[in-house]
């Protein structure tokens, strides 16, 4: 295939799956928009004026990076496991294995694929956001950077639960006991300088705390991490995903062995 | 001349330890309308798999137009056109847009594959249902959207695995006719069917496949051929009362007014009417056993649209 067949191929795939998730925007994109505005009804206006102020800043705003962040982190994975799953159980993901497309191709369209749902659901978030807070950007390399990186980085999970997911108990699994309990422990409302010395230890294990620092750095200008030292993590651990995510498909998803 | 595919030496073992293939060789010329026949599990599907990237074979050699599978796939797969035995495309998706999305999985745009599409959903009496979700198809309809959307990148090679499985006798045969247009147009097509009358009408060469080896290859017509016996269906002017018996010949009483015979190909039809004669029995219509009720289905059927 050319370069041109190659694009117009992972072209494919994007809009597929962009009107995936547009074609049940109920499910898809009216969630995030109740589920956030409650955490700024609870955690940011009523629980949030008693707390005050958290590592110099309103606790509302505090909290909104984290919560961006989070939406992103839910619906990307969420995405790309279900969708790339039920390619697999209807089995139309033969529809591309018998196609001369090559299988980095097929991976780039879902990940672009989640990361558009992370990216609509962001803006959803921030809309609602605006109702509650007035937001600010401290850096907008940082905070574009980090946002497209991460849901780069949850695609690529979401698709390799998918790949291994041998029925709907499988791709529920991770999402409900590994990622939801990482991501509140994840710093979202509050900083780990709060915890006893030995949490903050045990906190730094959890490779989501990085991200949502980094995010709230780029929009706050704080956070409990190095920026540096996070984006090396989030940048290594998407590359070695990527790597293991190709390397499933060239072993054949899908294919009878 | 290249061959429009030509497998050699094809081993399949599955990981569970379960042998599917014994060494398959198979040339199928170009331009060729060719038959994949053998009982549940003799390796059809197992084979259609390897030449189409879904199996991986154990060991062997396919090539597509000269092109080599494990040398060059991209240029393998893309001469090939697949209809497989079950649907597996996305239910909830439009019609129209699964033509488009595999048109544009071998690098097709949308402006391209529009047109395409179009002139396939029309073609095969898809058009009226082009937004609908492919759910709410009915299973004939499915059949012919998957033979549509096998056509989107205009393959040289079509392989159809099962096509006319729980289809009507009518949508079988508008089937039928599609195919044999496009064979004509100058696509090669290899079909597995387990309606021989499927095999018979459409296809000029033929393969059976048994427990993973080709067991026989040769034209429909040379097979044909070797039949030593054809079975005649006849419709009695007055009614039977019990199966006649004439020396040579084995005769079956269906009901009162319809005997049914096997003639061997050696003997005369005109001696079997001659003793029909002398026992009184009056012949109205003569037909040959695999047509009959089809064609009659099909009479009453365009009878009634008219």
């Amino acid at each position: 295939m050319s370069l041109r067949e190659q694009y117009i191929a992972f072209q494919t795939i994007l809009i597929k799956e962009i009107l995936r998730f547009v074609r049940i925007w109920i499910q898809t994109l009216v969630p995030p928009a109740v589920t956030t505005a409650l955490y700024f009804i609870v955690f940011g206006s009523l629980i949030g004026s008693q707390i005050g102020d958290m590592d110099g800043v309103a606790y509302i705003d505090y909290i909104v990076p984290g919560l961006i962040l989070m939406a992103i982190i839910t619906h990307v994975y969420g995405n790309v496991v279900a969708s790339f799953f039920s390619a697999k159980f209807q089995k139309n993901i033969e529809e591309m294995l018998v196609s001369p497309m090559p299988n980095y191709i097929i991976l780039l369209g879902y990940v672009a694929g989640g990361v558009a749902r992370g990216l609509a659901v962001g803006l959803i978030v921030v809309v609602i956001a605006l109702f509650f807070t007035e937001l600010r950007v401290y850096h907008w390399g940082i905070t574009l950077s980090i946002m497209l990186l991460t849901s780069v980085l949850f695609s690529l999970g979401g698709f390799i639960n998918a790949a291994y997911a041998r029925n709907f108990e499988d791709i529920s699994i991770v999402p409900n006991f590994v990622l939801t309990p990482l991501t509140y422990l994840g710093g979202i409302f509050y900083t780990i300088k709060m915890l006893p010395e030995f949490w903050q230890t045990v906190s730094l294990a959890n490779p989501i705390l990085y991200m949502i620092n980094a995010f709230r750095y780029g929009m706050l200008g704080v956070s409990d991490i190095d920026v540096g030292v996070a984006f090396a993590l989030t940048l290594a651990v998407t590359a070695g995903l990527f790597v293991w995510a190709l390397r499933l498909l060239d072993r054949g998803i899908s294919i009878s062995h | 001349m290249t061959a429009a595919l030509q497998l050699r030496h094809l081993h399949k073992t599955y990981d569970n330890g379960f042998v599917a293939l014994k060494g398959i060789d198979l040339r199928v010329e170009q331009g060729d309308f060719f038959a994949l026949l053998g009982p549940n599990g003799a390796g059809k599907s197992t084979t259609i798999g390897i030449i189409c990237s879904l199996v991986r074979k154990s060991r062997g050699q396919v090539q597509v137009f000269g092109d080599d599978l494990d040398r060059d796939p991209a240029a393998t797969k893309s001469h090939i056109g697949l209809v497989p035995q079950e649907f597996n495309f996305n239910v909830f998706e439009p019609v129209e847009e699964i033509l488009i999305n595999q048109a544009g999985y071998y690098g097709i745009s949308r402006r391209v594959a529009r047109p395409r599409a179009a002139e396939l959903l029309r073609q095969l009496g898809l058009w009226d249902k082009r937004r609908q979700m492919a759910r709410d198809l009915s299973g004939g309809m499915k059949r012919r959207l998957m033979i549509a959307r096998s056509l989107m990148h205009s393959p040289r090679l079509l392989i159809l695995d099962e096509p006319t499985a729980g289809v009507d006798i009518e949508i079988r045969h508008s089937m039928w006719q599609f195919l044999t247009e496009i064979n004509q147009a100058g696509t090669t097509i290899i079909l597995t069917t387990h309606y021989l009358e499927e095999a018979e009408r459409l296809c000029r060469n033929i393969a059976i496949i048994d427990h993973g080896r080709i067991i026989e290859r040769a034209s429909i017509k040379e097979l044909l051929g070797r039949l030593q016996v054809e079975t005649f269906v006849l419709d009695l002017a007055r009614p039977l009362a019990q199966c006649p018996a004439i020396p040579g010949y084995v005769l079956r009483l269906r009901d009162p007014h319809t005997l049914e015979v096997d003639i061997d190909k050696q003997r005369s039809v005109n001696d079997f009417f001659a003793q029909l004669s002398q026992r009184g029995i009056e012949v109205l219509s003569l037909g040959n056993k695999a047509n009959r009720l089809e064609e009659l289905f099909l009479r009453l059927v365009e009878q009634n649209k008219s």
